[in-house]
């Protein structure tokens, strides 16, 4: 944190500078004969990129290949399982999983005598084939990186990456050659909505902060990205932060600010440190402050760090945040574009939709309009996670199908299990079954089947889950982060959860169903924000689409996944069972007899799962 | 209490009205956690009543009133690590160190928080034990980190 990776280079004082700038930065990078790219992100650390970047630098300067060797670390590249990925230029090659220990080989083989290291190449568990180059990979290969792509090719603590990709010159193009009218009639022709879920028409949004009355105006960046198993701002924001400010500026423009806020939640250190270090070096290059590239345009940016409240990811409980107060949503009544941040007009985006901005800027808004579907236009980025093969970041045009997401990109069900559903949308989403796989992400197609776009969250779910524990789970999550101001979402989600209780515990009757039904009404109409409105949607949508999940529970006190604790248990199969009694060392609570057969004594039994990872032919499940 | 520290914190802080936020995060990243006296001091630098300062510091997930241990336990609940697994891990914490999430142990040792999501979804089940991420968690693997984790804490006690 706060080391500073990039040469300075003088003040911008006009937009000609930049231009001439970008030119000495792109040469300075085309001189590089070797580059090494380390991904280092959240994903990445957690992976050990710290140790493989310590154990490359030390290799680089023994070899003495330190000043040849360009090494640059960015944020995710969106194939978090496989972290850290290593890319090696020009020979083109991607390295998966690689630990400190492969440093030297990878240092001796591919740097030096430009041969590729196959075993830490990718193997193509469809095809059994090894995959060299990075866009050969089919993770990658299928998706349209438009915003995502770009973290490949850029160290976030460098503004001198971003400028040589050709970043601010949708700014410089936007101060001396269009309007701030102008500005606001390209992104509505480009068709932009909002990423964060609603789907709101970003330029309609500008329009009316625009025309509302007073002096002072606000552009806010939301980066409270609290849905769980979501982590598509979080990627940006580490990999990519100078695209958000570069559409925070053009949006500053076009509604007429000078002044923006990017709230970010504290979970993310990584995001908060790029962020910060990204204005600093915007501030040092003149493209924040007083009369930016020598244009009337001034403006400033601040970071304020969420506290971990997921109810500040809603616009008017951020604004209370960021005012000092504690995060309780206010009724839409009155706009935010109007009376928002200090009851002053104000236009919030979320971190994907202002990253947009610049890339439509540049390349027009009929090439954003070309992409999607009638009414969901460009591409969009999802958390693809849980029960796939290829989990990560993915990137796709609007359009696309679940199928083609989950199968084609995510290389469909791990261990030759089923899929039987998918969650999108968060808290506020629903899970959709796999039969309706050929629906395309679009915001209506989703809204029309129960789900919701939501910013982006697919958590893929196999036969191991369960429908009513994941039902279970969202309400638990809501209840505890309703902040309690509306009655029906501060006491509903919790009478709602107790009946989930009971099924999952083998109490519920089918009585409670209707009164499922009954409450989940209520909460979502009688909830001001977004929190309440949809927090039925998970136990809805499961309701819908797995029925007989909650019959079983129900009816025959049976958990079908074998997840809901009270209604599973493990269980030794005495076929395949080797008598080896290494399951009777390994139970902390002496829960298994050994008797002709071994057994596990139900009454005993914590149900930790210690047998079952400890047996080494498999012969413990848990139904 | 190093008072230098919170001296500095306080007068470094900005003048926006989410600062009284941000210098509560700095204090409570600083401290561990957030005493009364410490409450008093934000009340007086940005002269709101402590009973506001209070209410931040209550509503607000991040922050913590109690003392917290030598080590910090935080197991992922976001749905991606849910779906695999991640309330067995949590029982498997709870059952090591006898305390439930928000608690902390007798001695001192530890505390055991729980986190919505981490956003490093796909390394999940996720166990972070003091900043450090410990991905695609079992509970063997982590009775085996929460052991060692222990024995280093001996060590250390024992040795001063």
């Amino acid at each position: 944190m706060g080391i500073r990776r990039w040469s300075r280079v003088s003040r911008l004082v006009e937009v000609s500078d930049l231009a001439s700038c970008r030119e000495g930065l792109t040469r300075e990078r085309s001189a590089w004969p070797i580059r090494v790219t380390l991904s280092g992100g959240t994903c990445g650390e957690a992976s050990g990129s710290t140790g493989v970047l310590k154990a490359l630098t030390t290799q680089l300067h023994k070899d003495g290949l330190a000043e040849k060797v360009h090494v640059r670390v960015t944020g995710c590249q969106g194939f978090c399982q496989e972290e850290p990925l290593l890319i090696v230029e020009p020979l083109d090659v991607l390295y998966c999983n690689v630990k400190s220990e492969d440093v030297s080989e990878i240092v001796r083989e591919s740097l030096v005598n430009g041969r590729v290291v196959e075993r830490l190449c990718f193997v193509d568990g469809a095809s059994g084939r090894t995959v060299q180059r990075p866009a050969d990979l089919p993770f990658f290969a299928k998706q349209d990186r438009e915003l995502i792509g770009h973290n490949q090719s850029i160290d976030p603590c460098d503004i001198g990456d971003y400028i040589a990709n050709g970043g601010y010159s949708a700014l410089a193009h936007v101060l001396t050659s269009m309007s701030p009218e102008a500005v606001i009639e390209e992104i509505r022709a480009s068709g932009l909505r909002g990423r964060g879920g609603g789907g709101y028409p970003t330029a309609r949004k500008w329009e009316q902060c625009r025309e509302a009355s007073g002096q002072e105006r606000y552009v806010i960046c939301n980066a409270d990205e609290g849905d769980p198993g979501a982590y598509m701002d979080r990627g940006l924001l580490e990999g990519n932060p100078h695209s958000i400010l570069e559409g925070m500026m053009i949006g500053a423009y076009a509604i007429g600010s000078n002044q923006g806020y990017v709230y970010v939640r504290n979970e993310y250190p990584l995001a908060v440190a790029h962020t910060r270090e990204a204005i600093e070096q915007a501030w040092d290059l003149g493209l924040l402050g007083e009369r930016i590239l020598g244009t009337d345009f001034s403006f400033d940016v601040k970071v304020a760090r969420g506290a971990g409240a997921f109810v500040c990811g809603e616009s008017t409980a951020l604004m209370a945040s960021l005012e000092g107060q504690v995060g309780e949503p206010r009724s839409k009544d009155i706009h935010t574009v109007e009376r928002g941040y200090l009851d002053r007009p104000t236009a919030l985006n979320n971190v994907e939709t202002w990253a947009n901005v610049p890339r439509i800027i540049s390349n027009g808004s009929a090439w954003f309009a070309g992409k999607g579907t009638d009414q969901s236009k460009g591409t969009k980025i999802f958390a693809l996670t849980g029960h796939v093969k290829n989990t990560g970041l993915v990137e796709v045009e609007m359009g696309t199908t679940l199928r083609e997401i989950i199968f084609d990109i995510g290389g469909g069900p791990q261990n030759g299990k089923q899929i039987k559903a998918v969650q999108t949308g968060g808290p506020s989403g629903g899970c959709l079954p796999a039969a309706l796989f050929a629906l395309p992400v679009d915001y209506e197609a989703l809204s029309a089947a129960g789900s919701m776009m939501g910013s982006g969250g697919m958590v893929v779910m196999d036969d191991s889950a369960c429908m009513v524990d994941v039902a279970r789970y969202f309400l638990k999550f809501l209840k505890d982060e309703s902040c309690g101001k509306c009655v029906p979402c501060r006491v509903g989600t919790d009478r709602m959860l107790e009946i989930l209780a009971d099924f999952a515990e083998g109490r519920g009757t089918m009585e409670q169903l209707d009164t499922l039904k009954d409450l989940a009404w209520a909460v979502g109409a009688g909830s001001l924000c977004a929190l309440g409105k949809t927090a039925p949607n998970p136990v809805l949508s499961t309701l819908r689409y797995f029925h007989d999940e909650y019959e079983a529970h129900i009816r025959d006190r049976r958990c079908p996944a074998g997840v809901c604790r009270a209604l599973a248990r493990y269980v030794i199969d005495p076929d395949l069972c080797a008598d080896c009694g290494q399951c009777v060392e390994a139970c902390p609570h002496g829960a298994i007899l050994e008797a002709d057969v071994y057994q596990i004594d139900q009454t005993l039994c914590e149900q930790c799962g210690l047998c079952a990872e400890t047996c080494v032919v498999g012969a413990i499940s848990r139904v | 209490m190093e008072l230098s520290n919170v001296d500095t914190i306080l007068e470094n802080r900005g003048a926006e009205p989410f600062d009284i936020i941000e210098v509560l995060q700095d204090l409570q990243g600083l401290h561990g956690y957030l005493p009364e006296e410490l409450l008093c001091r934000v009340s007086e630098s940005f002269a709101v009543p402590l009973i506001e300062v209070f209410r931040l510091a209550s509503f607000y997930r991040a922050f913590s009133l109690k003392p917290r241990g030598r080590h910090l336990v935080t197991v992922c609940l976001g749905t991606a690590c849910h779906v695999r697994g991640a309330p067995r891990m949590l029982d498997e914490v709870v059952a090591q160190l006898d305390v439930e999430p928000g608690e902390t142990t007798e001695d001192r040792a530890f505390t055991l928080e729980t986190v919505n999501c981490l956003g490093a979804c796909a390394l999940g089940p996720i166990v972070v034990i003091d900043g450090e991420y410990h991905g695609d968690m079992s509970p063997g693997k982590l009775r085996a980190l929460l052991g060692a984790v222990r024995d280093g804490d001996q060590a250390v006690v024992a040795s001063v």
